[in-house]
């Protein structure tokens, strides 16, 4: 895009901002789009398990229904608690949704189209999703309140716990791709069982590996059956108890673009991203994204599907299974995979 | 141009937040001025071309560290103007310090520009190639030059937490744990009675 801005007479400097500018919204107004959409899709799904209709009055289908949502949220009058500490309490929405943006610039669309192309790719989602616990633990002390405030608690110990054993996930699939840069992790999955499975969930090592990432990804972006810091028995609404109008809309924006962040990355590291399911070249024959697209809704399906028929964790036990069982079992699993690769002589 | 901005951004903000990580008066203030500080630092070693630092200061340092610390000050109760009682009579001490470190700060950059202090290459470390990215760069210097060092490190860390635990663990004689298999393996009929009573009699359970 650089050199077509050049061509009107831009200097580099101002192309490169330009052009990346126009990337940025290339992605993000995508996303914000698809996160209505998906919201529309999860009360469809939800609502079709239940044996319920779903949303089915705003739009054929009711499709636009989320769009409906937005607009009355949109009119509602903010209100901030007059104990509330004002700008943290503004500033915490905001986090939350900047952060489950900020990711997306290193997830590879198809072979190279990838908005920054950097070779710790994966650190600096681990980083970003890192940052994701503030919006919530800023908006539970802000509001000065008891649930919400319980909630931030929950929050805080839940998402760094599961973190860990993330991050052990991660360099496993590391390991075997031997780089950190997202785009070429799915390259090594190219061809990777016998040639004909794109993605690294068909291995026996991995698939364990793949299991672990998608329950620690339910736990990460706090949906059911990990849904306890807004478990709405115990806490009310949690962190958002005190939240109105586009405030709220910004953590519900922020939680769905999460969750489709994870539904990407899910995507990328085991399902072979933008390749083909089969590495057959009749299958090549359908651009890139589309097969990502595929791939990111179905990983949703099964977020979905997961919270329409599991029972929410108690807390206690939702620990035990992140440090007493994931933990172990990932670090397990670095050396297993590790041990693995250096007796089959990849690293060579 | 971009880069000299982004440094003087990044360098600005560092050093504002740093200052009102100290004078703000809210702890919980304090501690997201000191994580915008963590932060922009990061984007200082990006832009220095340490992008495997950069990445691992906020996974560590922003994304676990600072939220420890943000978890222990939330919780704090603080009387503020408590706070503020004991300032005059620690201030001498706090001059003392600041004093201190200023005078080793100055005493550092004098002898750094007399040039008796070489801040760069040491004799026999070379700059890694281009064509290496730095993390396979810190990678193979951690296992193989630095291996006991990094074990050595490692090892410690390991001791000082298990010292931490045990310091901290408390072993309390009426605890009634639970355990989970055993729960999973209880079936109904283990667990429940099906009685059918005569009218007017009990039932013993």
């Amino acid at each position: 895009m650089i050199p077509i801005l050049q061509y009107t007479g831009l200097p580099f400097g101002g192309a490169w901002v330009l052009a990346t500018v126009i990337e940025i919204l290339l992605i993000m107004l995508p996303v914000m789009l698809a996160v209505a959409i998906v919201i529309y899709v999860d009360r469809k799904i939800w609502a079709a398990m239940a044996l319920r209709r779903g949303p089915n009055v705003v739009g054929p289908f009711g499709v636009l229904q989320s769009f409906a949502d937005a607009v009355k949220v949109f009119l509602q009058e903010t209100i901030i608690p007059a104990a509330a500490n004002k700008a943290l309490f503004l500033i915490a929405p905001i986090i939350t949704f900047t952060v489950a943006m900020l990711a997306w610039a290193v997830m590879p669309f198809a072979k190279g189209v990838v908005l920054a192309d950097i070779n710790v790719g994966l650190l600096y989602i681990l980083a970003v999703s890192s940052l994701g616990v503030y919006g919530v633990v800023i908006a539970g002390w802000a509001s000065n309140s008891k649930y919400p405030f319980f909630s931030a608690m929950r929050a805080a110990a839940q998402m760094i716990s599961y973190e860990v054993s993330i991050g052990f996930i991660l360099v496993c699939v590391v390991l075997w791709a031997g780089s950190f840069n997202v785009g070429a992790i799915v390259e090594a999955q190219r061809g990777f069982g016998f040639g004909v499975i794109n993605g690294f969930w068909c291995s026996p090592l991995l698939f364990p590996v793949w299991v672990m990432f998608l329950i620690s990804s339910l736990a990460e972006t706090q949906r059911a059956p990990f849904d306890l810091t807004e478990a709405e028995s115990e806490l009310v609404a949690g962190y958002q108890t005190e939240y109105s109008s586009m405030a709220f809309a910004l953590y519900w924006l922020g939680e769905y673009a999460n969750v489709l962040l994870m539904c990407a990355l899910n995507a990328t590291l085991f399902w072979g991203g933008y390749l083909p399911p089969l590495n057959f070249p009749v299958f090549y024959l359908v651009p890139g994204l589309i097969w990502l697209i595929a791939k990111i809704l179905f990983g949703f399906f099964l977020f979905s599907w997961i919270k329409a028929t599991v029972p929410r964790y108690r807390y206690d036990q939702l620990m035990r299974l992140g440090w007493k069982i994931f933990l172990p079992l990932s670090l397990g699993f670095v050396v297993v995979i590790s041990g693995y690769l250096m007796a089959t002589g990849h690293f060579a | 141009m971009i880069a000299a901005f982004a440094f003087y951004l990044f360098a600005g903000v560092m050093m504002t937040s740093g200052l009102l990580t100290i004078v703000a008066r809210n702890p919980v203030h304090s501690v997201l001025w000191l994580i915008l500080a963590f932060f922009n630092a990061a984007g200082l070693m990006v832009l220095t071309g340490a992008e495997f630092i950069a990445m691992l200061l906020v996974i560590v340092y922003v994304g676990a560290v600072a939220v420890l610390f943000l978890f222990v000050v939330m919780m704090l109760d603080i009387d503020f103007s408590a706070m503020r009682a004991g300032f005059i009579r620690n201030a001498p001490l706090g001059v003392l310090l600041a004093l201190v470190l200023f005078g080793e700060l100055f005493l550092g950059i004098v002898v750094h520009s007399a040039g008796n202090l070489a801040l760069g290459h040491a004799a026999s470390a070379s700059v890694t190639p281009a064509t290496v990215s730095n993390t396979a760069a810190i990678g193979a210097l951690l296992y193989t030059r630095y291996l006991f060092e990094f074990e050595a490190a490692g090892m410690i860390l390991l001791v000082a937490m298990i010292g931490a635990i045990m310091l901290t663990h408390r072993e309390r004689g009426d605890k009634r744990g639970q355990n989970a298999a055993h729960q999973i393996a209880r079936r109904p009929q283990d667990a429940t009675v099906n009685v059918q009573p005569e009218v007017g009699k009990g039932v013993s359970l």
